[in-house]
């Protein structure tokens, strides 16, 4: 054999240069040339659709992080509030939303007067229009909650209606307005005479991180304040429940079950649990806790047993791989100097798994943090106005959650919600982005590699 | 011992949850994404103006609503269903089934059902018989059934403008479907004579009904699954398409969208209320008599909504796009005295 090799290149094999490449060499390397390059592509496909979509997101919800308002100098009258004048808070009560309104259209024509505003053609009730037809409501609560103050002129900050905020942030324009029939061109050149007059101002909106929902004729006061409580309440309802069910399921399996045919089972079901469709799991929790249990519907306990369920397969498995990427010279360690099994566990191998659990825990709850589909059957996709109560007795009240507020503000006929459910994704992604970064940060900081 | 706290903190789960469940003080509304506008209007007035809490109301369909509202009698079943047709006797019977017997049926107004294409495009004045014509699976043509051709609506009618027929139409699990088949599509079939001509030609009523409302799918007319807003992208994005949206919609959209007329009207709120305008349907919302006195505010909410100021020709709805019922007074002493729809009949 070894004079094969002393005769140089075996017959057949043709002769060539390691510096020359031959055709056959050129041919290897064009190929490798070639899938860099469609490696290449697919990241620059997908970074471009990535761009696009936070950019398309960006430049339609920044709009929803400002809001305009108006500032009028509101005279309560008491003729018109309290005509007993004994400010008894049930007479107050009578006077309903519509009967504020008016103090609003005076205001406001006091309001032009006294900065000598006046646009021709422009009646009395479209100049009322440019405030929000939430305003009656806002001055209603202040007049229950200070009944001594009716009879005085307070000064008020109303926000604006969906068209004239929309005006000031470029989607409504002069044209717009003539073909549209829910402004003026006549309110938006009032609209530009109050801003020079500094009446009306466009600045930070917390509201929309504070606020309820509104209905289709209010775009400009619907917040997230109702979804966001929700969406804690859930992931606090599956933060409870999933990581010690998961936990413990994890470590019997891995550490205590025979290795047989039922535990073999059990893990493939596992898996396949994990890619069930969520909508499944909604079905199921509309089967099991709310007609089998009796638990009150939109409430964020279901959506939060519902989303566990959901989570379980995903913390399972990552639980499960960590405790697996522990290495047995730990647990042989610990059962050497006399550990139980117990100890063993909960000592030594359960502590060095923590950071790989905690990563599983937190990414299945990003998971479930934007779902929507098995909060569908349960009632969660509803227009909620009224915030629950703090934990324990709030995660029965009704609630919404984040994506579904996106998916309902997608839903609405005013094109003013357009912007808003962009603002709700962009709130959703930070939560997402914020979780995702304290994932990483946990398993670099704590994670141990053998 | 692990078995007997497993048992306890069950039973301590449950006992929380019947109370909680007893407890619901809040009126609970699913149905109609059509309803769905209204309804969250008047809850939020209803809210800021009642000490009860504002109304969780959810979207869905009225089919699935009306499904929901049949599952029983009780707390963790919903109260009031949106409709945006009336309830069929199928779903009466399988309310009776559950034990929800008397029902009360509320008519909120009148939703009108307009075709609308691109502010820049051309305009259109339609007849239901165009839509017939363009939209059909098959024509009667002497004697026979050919199937549809067309695919510009100057071949539909010479008074049409040269644009191609692209029809984005409610798909069938909308309400909407129903109505746009029978009011358009159906009218159209009888109005142009083709009705009558299947008839003739020897066709069995039933069958003659099913050919002409069968709508063509070779891509001309595309069923619109989601919203309205979807079918507004979509022109949006073909800007030769014609949309079937709900009036408040367009009403709320009038700066993207230019309407066509239907037989020469004008889709507003006036000529829907005075019957002028052909195409539009009832709204209704059904109560479950059991829940009255049991859920608070819920015979308050109802009133409330077919109140004047609210569901009235100057109120609220009024202004979103809802055609107020001329009969309004009737309705309101209707949930007044609390009458079932079994005692109506």
């Amino acid at each position: 054999m070894t004079d094969v090799i002393a005769d140089g290149a075996p017959a057949g094999r043709h002769k060539g240069s390691l510096l020359a490449q031959d055709t056959r060499t050129k041919k290897r390397n064009a190929a490798e040339a070639r899938f860099k390059i469609y490696g290449l592509f697919a990241i620059c496909l997908g970074l471009l659709a990535l761009v696009w979509l936070v950019t398309s997101i960006i430049s339609n919800g920044a709009g929803a992080f400002q809001q305009t308002f108006v500032t009028l100098d509101v005279t309560l009258a008491e003729e018109r509030l309290d005509k007993n004048g004994n400010r008894d808070p049930d007479d107050l009560r009578k006077v309903s939303t519509f009967g504020y309104a008016p103090l609003i259209a005076e205001a406001m024509e006091a309001k032009m007067t006294e900065t000598g505003i006046a646009v021709e053609g422009l009646s009395a009730k479209d100049a009322a229009a440019l405030v929000s037809k939430e305003s009656p409501a806002q001055l209603r609560n202040f007049v229950l909650a200070n009944p001594d103050q009716i009879g005085e002129t307070v000064t008020f900050e109303f926000l604006a209606g969906g068209r004239i905020d929309g005006y000031l942030k470029g989607r409504v324009s002069m044209e717009s307005a003539v073909r549209d029939s829910n402004v003026s061109p006549e309110q938006l050149m009032l609209t530009d005479a109050f801003v020079e007059a500094g009446v009306v101002e466009k600045r930070f909106n917390w509201l929309f991180l504070t606020a309820p929902d509104a209905s289709g004729q209010r775009p400009e006061a619907a917040g997230l304040g109702v979804a966001i409580i929700g969406s804690f309440y859930m992931m606090l309802v599956v933060l409870v429940l999933a990581l010690p069910i998961g936990v413990a399921a994890s470590i019997y399996l891995e550490e205590f079950a025979p290795k047989n045919r039922v535990t073999d089972i059990i893990e493939v079901n596992i898996s396949n649990l994990a890619a069930v469709p969520s909508i499944v799991f909604g079905i199921l929790g509309l089967a099991i806790f709310i007609n089998f249990a009796g638990l009150p519907q939109s409430a964020p306990i279901v959506g939060g047993l519902v989303l566990t369920l959901m989570t379980l397969p995903t913390i399972i498995i990552a639980t499960r791989a960590s405790l697996k990427s522990v290495p047995p010279s730990i647990r042989e360690a610990a059962l050497g100097v006399g550990a139980s099994k117990m100890q063993t566990v909960f000592h030594h191998v359960l502590p060095l798994a923590a950071p790989g659990i905690l990563t599983g825990t937190i990414i299945g709850l990003a998971q479930a943090l934007g779902e929507t589909a098995p909060l569908l059957l349960i009632g969660m996709v509803a227009f909620v106005r009224e915030f629950p109560d703090g934990p324990p007795e709030g995660l029965f009240d009704p609630a919404s959650a984040l994506p579904v507020q996106v998916f309902n503000w997608t839903q609405r006929s005013d094109p003013a919600f357009v912007e808003r459910a962009s603002g709700a994704i962009i709130v959703l992604l930070i939560f997402l982005l914020i979780m995702n970064a304290v994932a990483i940060m946990l398993r670099r900081r704590f994670e141990r590699r053998w | 011992m692990s078995f007997m706290k497993l048992t306890a903190s069950t039973l301590a789960i449950a006992a929380v949850s019947a109370t909680a469940a007893a407890a619901r003080d809040n009126v609970q509304i699913a149905g109609s994404s059509t309803v769905l506008p209204y309804a969250t209007i008047v809850a939020e007035a209803f809210g800021e103006n009642f000490d009860f809490p504002t109304p969780v109301v959810e979207s869905g369909g009225s089919s699935a609503g009306l499904k929901r509202f049949c599952e029983g009698v009780g707390p963790n079943t919903i109260d009031i269903a949106n409709s945006s047709r009336p309830i069929r006797e199928g779903e009466v019977a399988a309310c009776a089934e559950a034990g929800v017997t008397d029902i009360i049926e509320v008519r909120i107004g009148y939703d009108g059902i307009v075709f609308a294409s691109d502010i820049d495009g051309n305009s259109f004045e339609y007849t239901p018989e165009h839509w017939y014509k363009a939209l059909a699976a098959e024509h009667f043509i002497d004697g026979e059934l050919v199937p549809n051709t067309l695919t510009n609506w100057s071949e539909v009618d010479p008074s049409l403008p040269d644009q191609q027929i692209a029809a984005f139409i409610p798909g069938t699990k909308h309400g909407t479907r129903e109505v746009f088949e029978e009011k358009v599509i159906l009218a159209g079939c009888e109005q142009g004579g083709f009705f009558q001509a299947m008839l003739d030609a020897g066709v069995d009523e039933d069958t003659a009904e099913e050919k002409c409302m069968a709508i063509r799918t070779d891509g001309v007319s595309v069923d619109i699954d989601g919203d309205y807003t979807e079918t507004l992208a979509r022109i949006d994005s073909n800007k030769d398409g014609i949309g079937v949206f709900g009036l408040a919609f367009y009403e709320n959209n009038t700066d993207k969208l230019q309407v066509a007329t239907m037989s020469d009207v004008v889709p507003t709120t006036e000529t829907i209320s005075s019957g002028e305008y052909p195409v539009s349907r009832p709204l209704y919302f059904y109560i479950k008599k059991a829940h009255i006195g049991v859920i608070p505010g819920l015979k308050e909410f109802a009133e409330f909504f077919v109140s004047d100021e609210i569901a009235g020709p100057d109120g609220p709805l009024a202004a979103y796009g809802l055609v107020s019922d001329p009969e309004l007074g009737d309705t309101q002493a209707g949930v007044m005295n609390e009458d079932t729809m079994n005692s109506a009949m």
